[in-house]
Parts: C-alpha cells; structure tokens; sequence
C-alpha cells in the first residue's frame, strides 16, 4: 500500500468519526428514544384494545413498515416545503427515524407484552392492582426483558440507518466520507473505512447487549 | 359474612354454573370437591371476579351486589376484602419474595413502604420463608413459591382467602409444606375457601365440605359427615376412585 494513502485513512479516521461522535450518536440515541416512547405507547394501545386509537395505530405501523426509509426522508425534507412546512436536516432525520422505530417496535412490544402470562395480570388484580399500576410494574418490566434482543437489532440497524441522513444534508460520517472521497478520489478505502467505523458502532452496541442481558436476566428465565 | 345465591356462568353456550347458592361465616373453612369440569374452578374465580359471573347475587359483609351487573369499583372494594391463592402461584417474576408480597400493600393500598416490608417479612416468616426474602420466584421450589403466593394473600389482612387447586401443581413431596401452612391457617379461624383435590385435607381441616357435579352443587355438609356418610351414589363413586388413585400413587 502506498504510503501517502495510509496517511490519508490516518488523517481522515478522526475526520469521520468526530461526525460520528457529533451526528451519528446524538442522532441514533434521540431516535431510538424517542422511538421507543411511541413504541410502547403504540403497543400498549393495541394491547389494551382501545378503539379508535387502535385502528390509528394499524395504519401507522402499516404505513411506516410499507415505505423505504429513504422515502420518508425525502418527504419530510423535500416534499413537506411544498405545504409550507420547513424543517431542518437534524431534526427532519430525529423525527423520521423516530417514527420509524415506532412502527417497528412498537410490533416487537407487542408481542413481548402478549407473552407474559395472563396469571401475572390475575395476580396483581387479585391484590388490589389496577391495570396500569399491574401493566406499568409487573407486565412491562417482563416485556421489555422479552424484547430485549428485537430491541437492540432495531438500535444496530439505526446506527446504520442514519447514514441515510446524508441524503438530506445531515452531516453525519457517510457524508463526511464523500466530502473527503471529493477532494482525494480515493472511493475504496475511504468507503471501506467509514465502514469500519459502523462496524466498530455496532460491535460496541453488541457487546453493550450482552451485558444488558445479563443484568436483565437476574430474576432468571421464565 | 359472604353469601351467594343463584350464581350462573356459561363460555360460550356451555353453562358451567347451573346456579350455586354458598353460604360463609367467619372463620369456616370449606372444602369444594368435584371432577374436572364441575364447575368448581370457575366459581372461585366468578367470586373474585377473574371471570364475571353471568347473573347471581352476592351479599359481603351485608351489601348486597348483582353479579350480572357489578361495576368496576365495586369489584375493587370486594377484592379489597379478599385474597387469592392460584394454582401455578403467578407470583410476579420480575419482583424478590418480598415484593411479591409487598407490592399490593405499597402499590394498591398506599401502605407506607416501611410498614408494608414488615408486614411483608411477617408473613413470609408466617409460612416459614424467612431466608428467602430476597430470592425471585425462578429461585424457589414450587412448594416456597406456593408459600409465597399465601405470604401475598395474608399480608394484605383479607376477610376471606380464596385457594384454587393450590397444591395441585406441586411435586408430591412438596405438598406437605404448603398444606401445613394451610392447616395453621385454618387453626388460627381465618376464613377459606379451598378447591381441592386433597382429600384429607378436606375430611381433616375444613369444616364444610361442597361436592359440586356439572355446575351444581350435589351434595354438601360437615365435612365429617359428608365423608362418613356420603349420600349421593356420585359422591361415593368419586371418594372411591380418590382414593384408590391416591393408594395407587403411592405405590408407585
């Protein structure tokens, strides 16, 4: 390999990962949260069999899961101006990547919710509980720790997901990298490196994951 | 002190009570017999309202309800007074012995969380799990969640305690524990109400015995007369073939 392109992977791995540190992140972890949020309340709503709100939320999920991400992009950034609406690249990504997650998650909580026994809701009846203090404390706690890996595969996709971001100008790693790809022509390598990088993310999530298990599993396997 | 009168229920189109009258006084402990399908499960149920009754009447400590027609707070003040006992436990997984037993008290009743723990380690110390606290339910053989699961229902101070089937899912050699727990219960006059299939249970702890047969109730009595001499032919019939099957696993 030459000398001066090991140079240039050294000089541009900071250059990559500072948007990483500075977009990428803060972009993944508000997502995810916020993500979360309308998961679970989604899924408690469909849970809890609430009308009107419960066919809403078919067509969210419905909606969201039918449709590239890409495309939600797209319209949110390029296509929401023609209504007048205008949002900045940041938190047009937040705010499509959130609702994504929701949709996606809100599936997975679904399911955990459903796979905790019926005699844990009996249980906290039978002493008193109403069904959001029994749902708040007993069930969601055991559905969480069910969905744990779905929800950790939804933050690994997101890492990755957010490279999407620079198609609406967000300045996160891809972008950086096709900035750099610009001014040196050196496509392979430097594409190969931004995606190392993801890797490294991912492999960190991963092992972040582990641990997570392991400390939800201190009341054991059902 | 609780009464029921003409109790019906049927899933979907099958009546499984036929109308069933059950009178308690404080401090009885009755015993409900009868083959699988008798009904006797989902009576206990109906009364604590884990299945709604069809239409019936219930009077608890003189106030009178419509089973037909009960409303969400007074199911809340009934449950308030009473405390179940379940067959697979259904001890929260996700909460130590002692939360399990705690929970209610800190969460539904507003019991400060100090006096609850106390309350909660006096009665796991009451059915001999005084070295458990801190364990969660994965932790503990069947017979210490059972324990467990009667630690829950005493420590909220209930009129009356509803057992469905409580040893049924236990191993045989962890039967002893949790029916010795029972039968100092019942010693001490709290009020029970126990489906079971523990015969001597029945015959040596409850004072009434109720045979139900397909959603009515055949046959019932002090329980010593009710095993001495059995009237209906089912009844019989049924105590025979308990207790052969009891003879024959002990054998085995």
């Amino acid at each position: 390999m030459r000398e001066g392109l090991l140079q240039l992977l050294a000089d541009s791995f900071w250059k990559i990962l500072l948007p990483g540190l500075t977009m990428t992140i803060p972009l993944t972890i508000l997502s995810f949260a916020i993500g979360m949020v309308i998961a679970i309340v989604v899924a408690m709503i469909q849970v809890a069999n609430i009308r009107v709100l419960k066919q809403l939320s078919r067509f969210y999920i419905w909606i969201i899961r039918g449709t590239p991400l890409l495309v939600q992009l797209y319209v949110v950034f390029y296509g929401l101006p023609n209504l007048g609406i205008l949002i900045n690249p940041f938190p047009a990504a937040v705010l499509v990547f959130s609702i994504s997650i929701g949709a996606y998650d809100a599936e997975t909580m679904r399911a955990a919710i459903e796979s905790v026994s019926s005699g844990q809701m009996e249980a906290g009846y039978c002493v008193g509980m109403s069904y959001w203090q029994i749902m708040r404390r007993i069930i969601l706690p055991q559905a969480f720790r069910t969905a744990f890996p779905s929800l950790s595969n939804s933050l690994i996709g997101l890492v990755k997901d957010t490279s999407l971001a620079s198609n609406i100008t967000v300045l996160e790693m891809l972008m950086a990298t096709q900035r750099i790809i610009a001014r040196t022509y050196e496509p392979l390598a430097l594409y190969l490196e931004v995606g190392v990088i993801y890797l490294i993310f991912s492999t960190i999530l991963t092992g972040l994951q582990a641990v997570g298990e392991k400390r939800l599993s201190k009341y054991g396997k059902r | 002190m609780l009464s029921i009168r003409n109790i019906k229920k049927s899933f979907g189109g099958v009546d499984v009570l036929k109308g069933i009258d059950l009178d308690v006084e404080k401090g009885d402990v009755i015993a409900i017999l009868g083959a699988s399908g008798s009904g006797k499960t989902t009576l206990l149920r109906c009364m604590n309202f884990l299945e709604k009754a069809d239409s019936g009447e219930m009077v608890f400590d003189g106030e009178h309800f419509d089973l037909g027609k009960i409303t969400k707070k007074e199911v809340a003040a009934i449950r308030r007074k009473t405390a179940f006992v379940f067959q697979n436990y259904n001890l929260f997984l996700n909460k130590t012995a002692l939360e399990n037993v705690t929970e209610g008290l800190i969460i539904a009743r507003k019991v400060p969380k100090a006096e609850a723990i106390e309350k909660g380690k006096k009665a796991l110390d009451k059915v001999g799990l005084s070295e458990r606290y801190d364990y969660y339910p994965n932790q503990l053989s069947g017979g210490q969640q059972q324990r467990v699961g009667i630690a829950r229902a005493l420590a909220t101070d209930p009129e009356i305690i509803y057992f469905d089937e409580p040893t049924s899912a236990l191993d045989p050699e962890l039967v002893g524990e949790v029916l010795t727990v029972m039968r100092r219960l019942a010693d001490e006059g709290m009020t029970m109400l126990v489906v079971t299939h523990e015969m001597n249970f029945a015959r040596t702890v409850s004072s009434k015995t109720i045979f139900l047969d397909q959603g009515k109730i055949l046959e019932q009595g002090p329980s010593r007369t009710f095993f001495e001499n059995p009237k209906e032919e089912r009844v019989k019939a049924f105590l025979r073939t308990i207790s052969h099957a009891h003879l024959d696993g002990h054998e085995s």
